[in-house]
């Protein structure tokens, strides 16, 4: 078998790279598929609007779509307002999903499994889904149109528990015990072992947080109905309306100049990018 | 650690995860099974109770029975074709062609952007003989479409947009398990002469049947839970043709305020939900070992 392989070969090269020159055309092509919406978008928001179906190499650069889509609406505020939104999900989601799953990962206790088990229903059936009689308790907290009511279902999160708790688990017991023979409680071995031997976990979960909740519209725009606290997202949504008659070239500056954080971060930290959500990923 | 202090403390640490998820997630689920049996409080006219009337109701829907079948096309259509392009790129990514990190990012590209600010781009090729499809098909002798306005053509608008935006997502997972797998296999094969396509679906594919299996649930349940594409493209028109469960259920909420209704459809959500969980952690995970 190893033989007629190796002699099979020759007879069969020039139509085999023929058949791999077609292979590597395709693979290409569908990367540059891939990646075509967002150059025509690059292209559009930086080209007057009589070049949105006209291509021309030369066409001047301008950046006056941007000055108008700024303009036009409180982006300023609204990025203030994603900014400040994420800040208090992510750090709310450090503090309890750190809490929550170092008790599953170190401690034993009645009725463990099931809590576990319910903690997880959180991954299938996400806030979102039940935004009927979440709107409900918000109105009942008196919170509507805060940032806490857009931020207070995603504070605890399955999906941190679990990667935490997964991370936590491999942190060797001898670790924990040294620091509690040296007097550290419950506390202060999780901050002095637990959590720093668990950083790249952190940034992980960090990464792909922050680019949900940035990216996160439909809560948010239930339960927001104000400039000041309204995120990129709902602003967007707002702003380019059908009915707002908004020309095309600056809606594409709006919508790059919404997602350029996550953009930028991405072509700078690609490989961290990647590497996150392939560690969040596994389980 | 046992005894009654660690109990305590394990109680302690678990308090504010456990009473923010019963919060939002389980005490919302069983309120909403409750007021699915109760008329929608108007005005100072409280609630009454109605039996299974809303879903009596549900079944003679045509708008509800639309929302349905349409989120099983979505998902039948959309699932499939993600996790095989998804692999395709993993593969791709995997292989030593040349330029693979510029590949990669382009894959992944969609993933980072807000389904909001990719939608309404996609709002623009959508659009009638201006649109960047229309431009491009129009050489080949293709008449100008109507795409999101047209009931045949709206629902699969949707569903390219959505393919577009997670293959991308899903091939980080198989990317993750690809690159677990020893390089002396496929070296070993290829010694025995075996082709790459036999190699791919007696190795690779079985290797990878945890990453499938964990990427269709994940899929299967996104195609429930994003609308953000609706609420920008179609708004379920025309006619709710393209119309998705969440997407009706929204707008039951919070456009008609018919919030018995409302509980009554999201039971209906919950309860498919409920059923690929069970599949999940009952059936899947006692047949396939995660790490």
């Amino acid at each position: 078998m190893t033989l007629t392989a190796l002699t099979d070969q020759p007879v069969h090269s020039r139509g085999q790279s023929f058949w791999r020159a077609v292979e590597l055309a395709g693979c290409y092509l569908l990367g540059a598929l891939w990646v075509l919406p967002l150059f025509y978008a690059v292209w559009m928001a930086f080209h007057a609007a009589e070049y949105e179906v006209r291509f021309d190499l030369f066409a001047p650069l301008t950046l006056g779509n941007f000055v108008d889509a700024w303009n036009a609406a409180p982006f300023a505020r609204y990025f203030l307002n994603t900014f400040v939104l994420i800040t208090v999900i992510l750090a709310s989601q450090f503090v309890i999903c750190t809490l929550a799953a170092y008790a599953f990962a170190r401690y034993e206790f009645r009725g463990k499994t099931i809590v576990f088990m319910l903690v997880l229903l959180q991954l299938m059936i996400m806030p979102e889904v039940l935004l009927v009689e979440n709107y409900r308790t918000m109105v009942k907290l008196g919170v509507i149109d805060t940032v806490l009511a857009m931020g207070l279902p995603y504070m605890a999160s399955a999906f941190g528990i679990f990667l935490l708790r997964q991370a936590f688990l491999t942190v060797p017991k001898e670790l924990d015990d040294a620091a509690r023979v040296e007097g550290a409680g419950p506390l202060g071995i999780l901050l002095k072992v637990y959590v720093p031997l668990s950083r790249p976990i952190y940034v992980a979960y960090g990464l792909v947080s922050v680019s949900y909740h940035w990216n996160n519209l439909l809560w948010p725009l239930v339960v927001t109905n104000s400039v000041s606290t309204r995120p990129l997202t709902v602003g967007l949504q707002v702003f380019a309306s059908p009915d707002q008659g908004v020309q095309w070239s600056i809606i594409s500056a709006a919508a790059l100049m919404t997602s350029a954080p996550l953009l930028i971060g991405f072509l700078l930290f690609q490989r961290q990018f990647v590497q996150s959500f392939m560690r969040a990923g596994i389980k | 650690m046992t005894g009654a202090k660690n109990q305590i403390t394990a109680w302690l640490l678990l308090l504010p995860a456990v009473v923010l998820l019963a919060a939002f997630t389980h005490v919302p689920a069983v309120m909403t099974f409750i007021n699915s049996f109760y008329s929608t409080p108007r005005g100072t006219r409280p609630a009454k109770f109605k039996g299974v009337d809303q879903y009596a109701n549900m079944l003679a829907d045509p708008v509800f029975l639309a929302a349905l079948k349409n989120n099983a096309i979505y998902a039948i259509g959309t699932v499939p074709a993600a996790i095989g392009l998804s692999l395709l790129m993993a593969l791709i990514v995997n292989s030593s062609i040349r330029g693979k990190s510029l590949l990669r990012m382009s894959f992944f590209l969609p993933t980072v952007l807000p389904m909001i600010a990719v939608a309404n781009i996609w709002l623009f090729f959508y659009t009638p003989g201006y649109g960047l499809i229309d431009r491009v098909l129009a050489p080949f002798g293709f008449a100008e479409t109507n795409w999101l306005g047209d009931p045949s053509t709206a629902l699969g608008s949707l569903m390219v947009l959505a393919v577009w935006k997670e293959a991308g997502f899903f091939m980080i997972f198989y990317l993750a398990a690809l690159q677990q797998i020893s390089p002396s296999l496929s070296e070993a094969a290829s010694l025995e002469g075996a082709s790459r396509w036999y190699f791919f679906r007696r190795v690779t594919f079985p290797l990878l049947m945890p990453t499938t299996l964990f990427v269709l649930i994940n899929a299967i349940i996104n195609s429930f839970r994003l609308i953000d594409h609706v609420i920008v493209l179609t708004r379920g028109g025309p006619d709710n043709a393209s119309t998705l469960l969440l997407y009706y259920i929204y707008q039951t909420g919070f456009r008609f305020w018919d919030t018995g209704y409302a509980a009554a459809l999201t039971m209906v959500l919950l309860a498919l939900l409920a059923a690929l969980a069970f599949i999940q952690f009952g059936v899947l995970d006692r047949k396939v070992h995660y790490k």
